[in-house]
């Protein structure tokens, strides 16, 4: 394949096979000689080009609108059909532009996502309320196993996570406090802010991570395959079948995974202690002393609403679920991210609560 | 004959977007009804609406003299859906699949709601499949299932979302048989979304064609003849299975 630009004349010669292969090694000079062309008459001459598909005449009609005012000569008539068929191919149609996004429409979009949130709490709870009457579509069996993978499943995270930190956060003060002769309190440090704080928020991201984006790929792919549908179809309440066990589940396996966690970070702080030559007995003692049932007990109550936050989060992001492959993937991702700001957040509120009320 | 569903200038809109307007039909009881149309012409949402998944923004639409806008279960019941791709429960076997509606709405003892889903099975050719998992089964078997899942409480009207699709014609032309056979034997209304000319010509007693220029109704009637009698372009190159825009270039 040969392009050859005759400017004097406003000539441009292309000759041998104008095909995918052949169009490539001289698309860029053709495209060159038609721009410097450009402002005069200009005729290709295609008497030389054996052949021509759609990529050549692609090339023709790039030349065509890089120049602006081409003639064709000496192309055979196919060729002509085959360039013209391609320019109306590549003409698109007209398209209105975007309106710009007003400070309105962001308040319509913010206001419009808070009410669906909102509106689904609201169904949840609804469903709840309701749940003697459906007592049929609430099936024991969907509750076993979302309890099962979300608490049972969970343990050995659990206890790896919370042994580890109660080690790091044993290791972390131990260095400060003991510039101060103060290692003992080490024990209370670490016990107080596992029990009151870290211990629930910890398993609520456990949570979050690993049932709150099960719960909203299962229910987000049911979505996808139409069988949310297919219940609402057949008179069933998807949010009692599907949300209500995971919810119930989720808000029942949190204070067990919290006492868990716990117990597995106080193993892990009274390993580096006792490792420190603290007896087993003075950190117990410690323990015993400085944390009072209250801190045990708010923190379960915590857990148990972080529980109902992350399992509501990743349920109505499954049944948000939109259309198409990469859906389910988005809507578990949003489930994540969403249960833990919901329980973070929950976390602050129930902070200037406790603060409040002095516990 | 009597009308089992009445749709009366109905009109759905997505924000300022206007799929249709000006939508009227009526379906008899016993016939089966086919609504078909391009892609994006709006017959899977005006499907969506005669199950009562989505209200309207214009317009009425009235399934067994009761207004489908917003349906409560006892007339829910009354409707079969068969979704495009069977929407079978992925952790039930085709047998519980069959057996769920029985259950959630029957106070039938399980032993008979099993009896019952037997049956249902066993209507569209699947007795012997009962114990298999959705995973399991071929798309044209899925449909089926979807079909007996959906006779399940014997509804008298039934909707099929796009039965053909993704079949062999083989399949395909059994799926129409096998729609056939439900009307003759059980007496059902079948209201049917799909655009495969074969299978309309094969089961409909008459049809609605939705244009997405037009956004609305530009054909209704038997399609056997309307590719012949209607004067419409779009609606006797779909029945002449031209291809529109073909050789405009």
């Amino acid at each position: 394949m040969t392009v050859r630009l005759d400017l004097a004349d406003g000539h441009l010669a292309l000759a041998g096979r104008l095909d995918t292969q052949g169009s490539g090694p001289i698309w860029q000079a053709a495209l060159a000689a038609a721009a410097k062309a450009k402002g005069g008459p200009l005729t290709v001459d295609l008497a030389a080009v054996e052949a021509c598909d759609t990529a050549g005449a692609t090339l023709l009609a790039d030349i065509a609108e890089t120049h602006g005012a081409v003639s064709f000569a000496g192309a055979a008539p196919a060729t002509l059909d085959l360039v013209t068929r391609v320019t109306a191919a590549r003409r698109l149609p007209p398209r209105a532009p975007a309106p710009p996004i007003t400070w309105a429409e962001l308040f319509r979009t913010g206001f419009a996502t808070a009410t669906d949130g909102l509106a689904f709490f609201g169904e949840a709870a609804t469903a709840l309320a309701l749940l003697p009457a459906r007592r049929k579509m609430f099936r024991l069996s969907d509750l076993w196993r979302s309890a099962d993978q979300a608490g049972v499943r969970a343990l050995p995270l659990v206890l790896l996570l919370g042994g580890l930190i109660g080690l790091i956060l044993a290791f972390q003060s131990m260095i400060p406090m003991r510039r101060f002769g103060a290692d003992i309190f080490v024990a209370n440090l670490v016990a107080i802010g596992l029990i009151r704080e870290l211990g629930p928020l910890l398993a609520a991201v456990i949570l979050a991570g690993r049932s709150g984006s099960a719960f909203a790929a299962e229910i987000g792919t049911m979505k996808v395959n139409q069988e949310i549908d297919a219940l609402t179809t057949m008179g069933l309440d998807p949010v009692t079948m599907l949300v209500l066990p995971r919810l119930i589940a989720a808000i029942a396996v949190m204070p067990a995974l919290t006492i868990v966690l716990d117990l597995a970070g106080l193993l892990g702080m009274a390993t580096v202690l006792v490792g420190d030559g603290i007896p087993m007995v003075t950190i117990g003692n410690q323990i015993a002393a400085w944390v009072v049932p209250s801190d045990l007990y708010g923190a379960l109550v915590k857990s148990a609403c972080f529980g109902a936050a992350v399992a509501a989060v990743g349920c109505r992001a499954g049944m948000a679920t939109g259309l198409g492959p990469e859906a389910v993937g988005v809507s578990a991702t949003r489930a994540v991210v969403s249960g833990i700001v919901a329980a973070i957040l929950l976390d602050g509120i129930f902070a200037v609560v406790f603060y409040r009320l002095g516990l | 004959m009597s009308d089992v569903i009445s749709v009366s200038d109905v009109a759905v809109r997505f924000g300022p977007r206007q799929v249709f307007h000006h939508v009227s039909f009526s379906v008899h009881a016993g016939e089966v009804f086919v609504i078909l149309g391009g892609s994006g012409c709006g017959k899977s949402t005006l499907l969506r609406m005669l199950m009562g998944l989505l209200p309207p923004s214009e317009g009425h639409i009235e399934v067994l003299g009761r207004d489908m806008a917003h349906p409560d279960t006892a007339l829910r019941i009354q409707v079969g859906v068969m979704f495009q791709m069977g929407a079978l429960f992925g952790s039930m076997t085709l047998l519980e699949n069959v057996m769920l509606p029985l259950e959630m709405h029957t106070a039938l003892p399980e032993a008979a709601r099993a009896s019952v889903a037997r049956t249902k099975l066993g209507l569209v050719g699947l007795g012997d499949a009962a114990a298999l998992m959705p995973a399991e089964i071929s798309g044209g078997m899925a449909k089926r299932a979807a079909i007996a899942r959906a006779l399940a409480l014997d509804p008298p009207v039934l909707f099929l979302d796009e039965p053909s699709a993704g079949l062999d014609p083989s399949t395909s032309a059994g799926l129409d048989r096998l729609i056939l056979d439900l009307r003759r034997d059980l007496g059902i209304t079948f209201v049917v979304v799909t655009h495969e000319l074969a299978s309309i010509l094969a089961i409909a007693d008459r049809c609605i064609m939705l244009d997405k220029t037009a956004q609305g109704v530009i054909a209704e009637g038997d399609p056997r003849t309307l590719g012949e009698t209607s004067d419409n372009h779009t609606v006797r190159a779909f029945f002449r299975r031209e291809a529109e825009g073909a050789g405009s270039a």
